[in-house]
């Protein structure tokens, strides 16, 4: 037997866990899908959870680190009586209400029946997709800056991406390597401004611009990579120990193709608020924000999904 | 943490896993790693439900260079299966319970 719920939230980063302090507040009893422990999937806590220390949201004048703010966020969520799941969701069936969600075996009865869904499930990073990055995963590429930066002390080691996740984990990783070159396929950063200062005020940080790195060169671990100039097409090998990837992420939306509207760059398609393409499925947070992709403008979306809910399933109850 | 999970050091390392009669998963993690502290729960299940096939250790990274160094730990989390002393799998990075104790399971007898 299915279990039946009001409000079914898939995600527990800033969107899916605010939505759940309002879902929960507003005595709707959710039910959170958190994701499982994952390096290539999923990320129980979201994008944060693989950060240090964060700067910009409001109401930490003095940081606080990303680990322990999105536990902060569970425990608010659990306080107000959210049930918080590591699970996975395998399959979702939205044609229709209740809708239905399967964890485990999607071949199975479906685990959930849920009156009103709401969609947090973020965006996971993307890879390179050059030869021996896949095969060096783990060997010296790496996707996590503050998990591996501690086996780097010492060594020279190339970042590849011009945000401000590349910036702030070069500069985390400069506490340990002693070169840390950013390689970024522009001439110009889309970083803020205020950590392209930083990052050009430090003296072990190199920028290499219109670079594209085309093939990871190693035996048993990174030994060098081949780099492509974008402008010339002159090609170069530079050698470094270890290789960061921080070149953006995608939206997680392989559980909704077909049956939510999504938009030409993969994003979910919202309207008036949060609503998707079909009425009672909510979605907030990276998997439908393509400009601004902040915790805060997360965590803003998953209350406005909250309470369209809560007003979506009062109007359901008249 | 489980009873059943077992803190290694750079001392104690290469006796615990030479002389133990089963198999032994060592976590190689630290207190800064995310993800270490995300599989750290389906570890102590297994440890619990595997109990006389399998033990699990943890070797903290920080703490105990040089047996992290011998195996070339490059990422953390990093658990590597020893079978009579000697390291027979390697797995890297966090992954769900259901796929730990897969692939790990043709080294179980």
């Amino acid at each position: 037997m299915a279990t039946s719920c009001k409000v079914l939230i898939i995600g527990s980063g800033p969107a899916g866990l605010t939505a759940a302090v309002y879902a929960a507040r507003a005595q709707l009893s959710p039910i959170v899908i958190e994701g499982e422990p994952s390096s290539t999937s999923d990320q129980p806590g979201g994008q944060l959870m693989l950060t240090t220390e964060v700067e910009n949201f409001p109401g930490f004048p003095d940081g606080i680190m990303g680990p322990e703010l999105m536990a902060n966020f569970r425990a608010q969520a659990a306080r107000f009586g959210a049930e918080l799941l590591t699970d996975k969701v395998t399959r979702i069936e939205l044609g229709s209400r209740p809708f239905r969600a399967w964890v485990g075996d999607p071949a199975a009865e479906p685990t959930y029946e849920a009156d009103a869904l709401i969609i947090a499930t973020g965006a996971t990073a993307l890879m390179l997709g050059v030869p021996g990055e896949d095969r060096l995963l783990g060997y010296g590429v790496s996707t996590c800056a503050t998990c591996d930066g501690f086996f780097f002390r010492g060594k020279e080691i190339a970042m590849v991406g011009g945000g401000d996740s590349a910036l702030e984990e070069a500069m985390f990783l400069t506490r340990f390597a002693d070169k840390v070159t950013v390689l970024h396929r522009r001439d110009s950063l889309r970083a803020s401004k205020i950590m392209q200062e930083r990052a050009f005020a430090n003296d072990k940080i190199e920028f290499r611009w219109n670079s594209l790195v085309t093939e990871v060169i190693g035996d048993s671990k990174v030994e060098a990579i081949k780099v492509a100039d974008s402008v010339t097409g002159a090609s170069s090998r530079l050698e470094v120990s270890g290789l960061f990837v921080a070149i953006g992420h995608k939206p997680a939306t392989d559980l909704f193709v077909g049956q939510l509207d999504l938009l030409d760059n993969g994003y979910l398609a919202v309207h008036e608020g949060s609503k998707t393409s079909v009425e009672g499925v909510f979605a907030c947070g990276d998997v439908q924000d393509h400009v601004y992709r902040q915790a805060i403008t997360a965590a803003g979306s998953g209350c406005m999904a909250a309470i369209d809910a809560e007003r979506w399933l009062e109007i359901q109850g008249e | 943490m489980s009873e059943k999970i077992t803190t290694l050091t750079d001392a104690t390392f290469d006796e615990h896993v030479a002389s133990s009669d089963v198999p032994v998963l060592v976590d190689f993690w630290a207190e800064w790693c995310g993800p270490c502290k995300q599989i750290a729960p389906a570890l102590e299940e297994i440890a619990e439900e595997q109990a006389g096939k399998l033990t699990i250790a943890k070797l903290n990274i920080d703490e105990n260079l040089d047996v992290t160094r011998r195996y070339e730990v490059m990422s953390i989390p990093t658990l590597l299966l020893f079978k009579d002393g000697q390291p027979v799998q390697r797995l890297i990075g966090a992954k769900p319970k259901g796929a730990l104790v897969q692939e790990i399971s043709q080294h179980l007898s």
